[in-house]
């Protein structure tokens, strides 16, 4: 949802709005492209000019072009403006260049792109910032992609067309050779670059029908990265080794807000291998010429803490604040439609319902690393970034350069989750300041260890709901909704252009007045301030404003004596997409068929809109004493062209997982400011054996463009769980993770 | 002090110390960055690496303790398990972000050389202690029952 409003805010700021770039314009921004950076694929023809055209020798060069590179040796490369962090660009995008470009498969490689803005800008978001987030990648390289393939095959084409002297018309180009029947001619495009690199770059190109894809949208399309992820081969910034590079840890303070008061380097600096210890402004940095080293130093450190400014509450406090929060009078409104007020008065039957979410950390397998090398001139950064162009202006304020003096490496991130995007950087900030606190001496290696992440903050924010609802006879829904949460874009640049009314949309929406047709609805929010630093977590609000949404529903089909996906689709007429998703799943999850009546088995469906794209699912669980077993997942999936299918169910299930999450085990929590969590012990996330045996993903057929599938696949789990363990023990949980055994006590 | 570790078939000679996580030690001073770091606490099974053939975790391994043994980690995976898993992960596009492939791979071959048919329990109980934040364990399954039958007909699993 807050896609529309960064949009918006570019438009209004006269940036290019997405898959609108005329020829014209792109060519402008290639050719702006040149600020000093090493980039050199602006425009091909080392030198020559476009429509010079090639002389009788083609040149040895690659056609090299922003976003794909057609080499000699016959591979074609993509350069991914994207983070590649599991959720499968690094396949995704280089098969539409593929299908564009009429490239076979085994050829296509992939590569991060620089870091450079407009020309790696994400369109979703204006085109001035490069970053991946709010599930956009496929959605905002869609035309442009189509648009580089179709380019780079046109002057392919053209090279041929000139070699053999024979119209470019008559050419055909399939499984990356370049033909010419009549001529009896054929070259494959690593015989052609050369020549193809002299050619002029067209100012209109064709794309294909999407009856004639033939990589796009194939059932099966092996991931350009399994093979090196399956054998250890694959780099994060963990594995980055250069000469002389230390290893620093850095010690935080234990409660957010503290600061740094003094510290005592002395026992640190007499462990074996540690070779400095750097006060920076996030806290003191140990750094060892290994991370055993460096760790063992951290252990030695001592600091005392300023925690004036801290964060002192816990949990349980915030809770009970934002329980009356939400009593309370101050709410920005969200939504609003009819006269809910008087429709709950006159209803008969209300469904009412409070609900608590925890904070929660992302987690990701790969703990935050950052490399920064710094000399005089330049800083250089590997990371698995996911705002370049931030995390370049961050790192280039703690080193003490220039934004364009930072050259950022991306490489692969083993997971991200939204935790990697933020607003500070943090963890590349920090090794920049690492290098300049040590003089820029050697290159720093900063690793963050699990403990550093679970409680190192930037968490799912903790939030409260508070419903009254009800269904009258006529069916019209009434529902009233208060949401009490921090912001999480409120303190940050992004205010400025995200917030709209007083409200942080990446904080609370997905409402359900935005997703289904209620005849008297209002949704408001009331912003809690709180130290603990906060960040968008996979699928962001929609992790609890579809819970809630879905949930109370469900009890208002249950309270008109209807049966719950009947009673959904009665309020979708406006809503085609979500009506569509959740017919298919119905029908694959056989849902009009009786449901065995054993003890403790029961089902739940669940639909809802994130990021353009629209999912349903369908979980069937079986309860045993207060253990929830999800045995079965049904999961239907619109998310317009699916380019890659096989990469969409693995995001489906992958969505699902990390939901499920949320919804069995995990919590962070707070005492007195401390969080009370610090590894996969005591912060308990999905294993295989709670994995569901069955997880079924069915695709809605659509021919819309591409929307988003990296985050859309969560929101729905939870409450289809909720609702599946309503239906098998009449319990409703309204707390997550789930604790039955509170929920029956707190019902008895 | 100096430490003799046997990593994939070669000895090689460390000044550490005798308490370094064999895992650091494989990684920072043997360069071989296959095995990855995921919690210190034995937690997480990212740092899986065989010793002896068992699957063993490397973060809480001290170096002395590994001397004198075999260590096999994902870069030195030779067995006919360890090939059939792989290409197994390969095949079925097991891997998202793959940060915790290796540790799965090392953890599910050695699985495989002990248990040639697992079933849908013995791979829970077995891979339980890897975790995937990505949520691969759906094709992780049928990655090792794929695998399995590979190695059971001998035949070579077709390519997706």
């Amino acid at each position: 949802m807050y896609l529309r409003y960064i949009e918006q805010a570019a438009a209004s700021a006269g940036a290019a709005a997405p898959s609108e770039l005329t020829r014209r314009q792109f060519l402008k921004l290639t050719t702006l492209a040149g600020s000093g950076l090493t980039l050199g694929i602006v425009l091909p023809a080392c030198g020559s000019r476009p429509g010079a055209g090639g002389g009788a020798t083609a040149a040895a060069g690659p056609l090299a072009m922003p976003f794909v590179r057609v080499a000699p040796d016959n591979t074609v490369t993509v350069l991914c403006k994207h983070l590649e962090a599991g959720q499968g660009v690094w396949t995704g995008l280089p098969a539409i260049v593929a299908e564009e470009l009429d490239a076979s498969w085994e050829q296509m490689r992939v590569e991060s792109a620089p870091a450079q803005v407009p020309l790696y800008g994400n369109l979703a978001f204006g085109g001035k910032i490069q970053a991946t987030g709010g599930s956009t990648a496929t959605a905002n390289s869609w035309q442009q992609l189509r648009e580089a393939g179709a380019t780079a095959r046109a002057m392919l084409v053209a090279a041929a067309a000139q070699q053999w002297g024979v119209p470019a018309g008559e050419i055909a180009v399939s499984e990356g050779v370049v033909s010419h029947g009549g001529a009896g001619k054929k070259a494959t495009f690593g015989e052609l670059a050369g020549s193809a690199a002299q050619q002029a770059v067209p100012t209109r190109v064709t794309l294909k029908d999407p009856a004639a894809f033939k990589i796009i949208g194939k059932e099966r399309l092996p991931r350009l990265d399994s093979r090196a992820k399956s054998t250890g081969k694959q780099q994060f910034a963990i594995d980055v080794m250069l000469p002389g590079m230390m290893t620093a840890v850095v010690k935080r303070p234990p409660r957010f807000g503290g600061k740094v008061s003094s510290f005592d380097a002395t026992k640190a600096k007499a462990v074996p291998g540690v070779v400095d210890v750097v006060q920076i402004p996030r806290g003191v940095a140990v750094v060892g010429r290994d991370m055993w080293s460096a760790k063992k130093g951290r252990e030695a450190l001592g600091v005392t803490w300023d925690e004036s400014g801290a964060e002192k509450r816990g949990t349980a406090e915030l809770m009970k604040e934002y329980r009356a929060m939400g009593r309370g009078k101050e709410a920005a409104t969200v939504v609003e439609s009819g006269d809910v007020e008087a429709a709950l008065a006159r209803a008969t039957k209300r469904v009412e319902g409070e609900f608590e979410f925890p904070y929660l950390a992302h987690a990701p397998m790969e703990p935050l690393t950052a490399v920064a090398r710094l000399s005089p001139d330049k800083c250089e950064i590997w990371a698995g970034c996911q705002f370049q162009t931030i995390d370049q202006a961050n790192a280039a304020a703690a080193a003490g350069v220039k934004p364009e003096q930072v050259i950022i490496n991306t490489l692969a991130a083993g997971g991200t989750f939204g935790r990697r995007a933020n607003a500070e950087s943090d963890y590349i900030a920090e090794a920049a300041s690492i290098a300049r606190a040590t003089g820029g001496k050697y290159p720093v290696r900063l690793i963050w260890t699990r403990e550093d992440d679970v409680t190192g903050g930037r968490y799912r924010p903790l939030n409260y709901h508070r419903i009254s609802a009800a269904v009258g006879k006529d069916g019209k829904v009434a529902f009233r909704q208060r949401v009490v949460g921090q912001s999480i874009i409120g303190d940050t640049p992004f205010a400025a252009t995200m917030m709209k009314n007083g409200v942080d949309p990446t904080a609370v929406g997905g409402s359900a007045p935005e997703q289904y047709d209620l005849a008297d609805a209002h949704v408001s929010w009331t912003r809690a301030t709180v130290g603990v630093p906060v960040l968008w977590w996979r699928s962001v609000e929609n992790t609890h404003m579809a819970f809630s949404k879905e949930v109370i529903i469900d009890e208002l089909a249950q309270s008109a004596g209807r049966d719950p996906v009947e009673f959904r689709l009665s309020l979708l007429g406006k809503h085609p997409r979500h009506t569509a998703a959740l017919r298919l799943v119905a029908e694959k999850a056989g849902w009009d068929q009786p449901f065995p009546k054993e003890k403790g088995r029961g089902r739940g469906v669940a639909v809802h809109e994130s990021f353009g794209s629209v999912v349903a699912q369908v979980a069937e669980v079986t309860v045993s004493g207060n253990k929830i077993r999800v045995d079965r997942v049904v999961c239907a999936v619109d998310c317009g062209i699916a380019v890659t299918p096989d990469v969409v169910r693995a995001q489906m299930q992958s969505g699902i997982g990390y939901g499920l999450s949320a919804a069995l085990l995990g919590k962070i929590t707070l005492t007195d400011g401390h969080v009370d969590q610090s590894n996969f012990h005591q912060y308990q996330v999905l294993r295989i054996n709670d994995m569901p045996r069955q997880v079924e993903v069915h695709i809605v057929p659509s021919s819309n463009p591409p929307s988003g599938v990296g985050e859309p696949g969560t929101p729905p789990i939870a409450p289809a769980v909720a609702n599946a363990v309503r239906a098998a023990t009449g319990i409703r949980l309204r707390t997550l993770p789930f604790d039955l055994g509170a929920a029956r006590s707190a019902r008895a | 002090m100096s430490i003799k570790l046997t990593v994939n078939g070669a000895t090689r000679e460390l000044e550490v110390d005798p308490d370094m996580p064999l895992l650091w030690a494989i990684r920072d001073h043997l360069q071989l960055t296959g095995t990855k770091f995921g919690c210190g606490m034995a937690l997480c099974g990212a740092c899986t690496v065989h010793i002896d053939g068992q699957a063993t975790r490397s973060c809480v391994t001290p170096v002395a303790a590994a001397q004198g043994r075999q260590i096999t980690t994902i870069e030195g995976l030779s067995t006919a398990a360890g090939h059939a898993v792989q290409e197994a992960w390969i095949g079925l596009d097991v891997p998202q972000c793959g940060y915790c492939q290796s540790g799965q791979i090392m953890s599910a071959s050695a699985l495989l050389a002990t248990n040639p048919k697992p079933s849908d329990a013995d791979i829970d109980s077995a891979m339980a202690g890897n975790i995937c934040r990505c949520s691969t364990y759906v094709r992780i399954r049928g990655a090792i029952h794929q695998a399995a039958e590979t190695l059971a007909t001998g035949a070579r699993a077709p390519q997706g």
